[in-house]
């Protein structure tokens, strides 16, 4: 056994901590919090605004306009139709508003890191085994403290899943822009390019495949986080789930899972349809 | 013509060395290069003085490892040289601070490089046009101008195109009409024919001698080729472990090799020339009949 008197905890401090900034920055966080339900919000109306056979249309008409083959279309089509015959529609679209937002903050705050890690080699060596800690880190550990600043609800779920999710695009964005060719970069700086005029028109622009991968990725953590944060009141397809695993109702956890698989593999399939269009042209084009 | 007889790059002592020169040692002279060498620094470019003139063509010969990219990023400062004095068009390049070194290779310098450089997600149009945006020119005033050099290294009606869809010499020329709408007086060549095979190779060096006839241009070229050298070079210079060895005509260095290692190098060339004068008459003979003997039958 390990001997009592070297225990030492930080538990309390972290307690204490969190408690102090519920306490001393309540008002922010309320801020915060409603700002972020807003948007929600909004986006929830808007993706629940659009009829249901206008989603699935317009999704396979993107499919096919990205790929032209017209089984994936009618794939994609058939997997969203397989959601509302389920009856899940309107809990899916909730389940997507939650992705979506978080999703954009992800990358509002993602790609930037990213960029400055990319450029600015301190920036890199902090950044780093942030987001190690942050990959390792158990999934639920995030739910904690965002639902002691929080509360519980969807805001928390959103913050959660940032955390979560936000680690691949910073990767990838950094991974894409360090890639870039450096007999291209010698050019532009030999035309005379400034710092900045290189990251805009040399580095961003070869680097959108790994950053739209990233978004990829990005996305389909979120997805896989948002289920997990219905542990602390997010709703959606991951609320289904987890009344089904308190009921034993196995054949609703199913129908749960499928459409959060459904979900997933259309976001996937169109995002990643997204980041073709940005690979630099191959071959003779009139 | 004589009156164009003016130095527009001036070099002086420049050295270029990679790695650490010991605790404590600034190389501010070539007199310490040695003992930064005896440290474990590398010496790419070694006291290396030459000047060229306005209008002339000057070729750096030596091969890989002997520090001429290295010498030639230097003159730009795309490398940064340790020591040493660079001056072009009465300008001293060494001394320039990020702005004004910014703006003398918007205005004063194009480079070309062996691996072309272009930018994959642009057409040749907004490839050959980029350095004019750097510099901040209205498109339509920039998108003429790169139509007019498109024109002149033959790729009009390929402006549309990516890079990925053109030949290496399609892309090189690519490269050039973007050095060339820069209308800077001085040219950087870093190997620029090397990647291309030999036919094309020597197509491109025709098209750079039509080019240099038509517009008189300073230009620095860099290469491994003694061919290439002696067949485009005003003067030339050999560098063999950043040193320059020799700097004359091509005749100068064919006739008269100032060591052993650059009578090494010439001898092959010397060689292939008596063969190609020793077999001609057989040749032609041999062709005669042949002809001959066709007829007859």
């Amino acid at each position: 056994m390990f001997p009592e008197f070297l225990h030492f905890h930080v538990a309390e401090s972290i307690d204490l901590f969190v408690k102090w900034l519920t306490v001393a920055w309540g008002p922010f966080f309320k801020y915060f919090s409603n700002f972020i339900l807003g948007f929600l919000i909004h986006i929830k109306d808007l993706l629940l605004f659009i009829p249901w056979w206008l989603w699935i249309s317009g999704v396979g008409i993107i499919s096919w306009w990205q790929t032209r083959r017209v089984i994936t279309a009618l794939s994609l089509m058939a997997l969203l139709m397989t959601i509302g015959l389920f009856g899940l529609w309107t809990v899916a679209m909730e389940t997507l508003a939650i992705v979506l937002t978080s999703v954009i903050m992800a990358l509002i705050i993602g790609i930037p890191i990213g960029v400055a890690a990319a450029e600015f080699r301190q920036v890199s060596a902090i950044v780093k085994p942030l987001l190690d800690v942050m990959q390792t880190m158990p999934s639920f550990v995030y739910l904690i403290p965002a639902l002691m600043l929080f509360g519980l609800g969807k805001v928390p779920g959103v913050i959660a899943t940032v955390i979560y999710a936000v680690p691949p695009v910073v990767r990838l964005t950094e991974l894409g822009i360090r890639q870039v060719s450096s007999s291209i970069q010698e050019a532009a700086l030999a035309f005379g390019a400034t710092r900045w005029q290189l990251l805009r028109e040399v580095r961003l622009p070869l680097a959108m495949p790994s950053i739209l991968a990233g978004v990829n990725q990005t996305t389909m953590m979120a997805l896989a986080m948002v289920v997990i944060a219905s542990m602390i009141g997010a709703g959606g397809l991951g609320e289904k789930v987890l009344v089904s695993i308190n009921r034993m109702a196995v054949g609703n956890g199913f129908e749960a899972g499928m459409a959060v698989v459904a979900l997933a593999i259309v976001i996937d399939r169109l995002t990643q349809g997204v980041a073709r269009h940005w690979q630099p042209p191959e071959g003779i084009s009139k | 013509m004589r009156s164009e007889n003016f130095p527009v790059v001036e070099v002086k002592h420049l050295c270029k060395i990679f790695g650490s020169p010991g605790r404590g040692l600034k190389v501010d002279s070539p007199d310490l290069l040695e003992q930064a060498e005896n440290n474990g620094a590398i010496c790419a470019v070694r006291n290396v003085s030459f000047r060229v003139n306005h209008g002339e063509v000057f070729v750096i010969m030596g091969l890989s490892g002997s520090g001429k990219s290295t010498l030639i990023r230097c003159l730009s400062r795309l490398v940064e040289p340790t020591c040493g004095q660079v001056m072009i068009d009465g300008e001293e390049v060494t001394n320039m601070d990020e702005k004004q070194l910014t703006q003398f290779r918007r205005t004063k310098v194009a480079m070309v490089f062996q691996h072309y450089g272009l930018l994959p997600h642009r057409t040749v149009l907004e490839n050959v046009t980029f350095g004019l945006k750097l510099r901040g020119m209205k498109v339509a005033e920039r998108e003429e101008a790169a139509r007019q050099a498109i024109q002149l290294v033959g790729l009009a009606g390929w402006e549309k195109q990516y890079p990925a869809g053109l030949s290496g010499g399609m892309q090189q020329r690519v490269g050039i009409a973007r050095a060339l709408v820069q209308d800077a007086n001085i040219l950087l060549m870093d190997e620029p024919f090397s990647g291309l095979d030999p036919l094309i190779r020597r197509e491109m060096q025709d098209e750079l001698i039509r080019l240099q006839e038509e517009l008189r241009k300073t230009i620095l070229f860099v290469t491994h080729d003694l061919n290439e050298a002696l067949y485009l070079g005003d003067r030339m210079a050999v560098m063999r472990e950043g040193a320059f060895v020799q700097v004359g005509s091509p005749q100068e260095v064919l006739q008269h090799p100032a060591d052993d290692y650059v009578r090494r190098f010439v001898q092959d060339e010397r060689r292939i020339t008596q063969m190609v004068e020793n077999s001609s008459k057989p040749a032609v003979v041999r062709s005669l009949d042949k002809a001959r003997s066709l007829s007859a039958s």
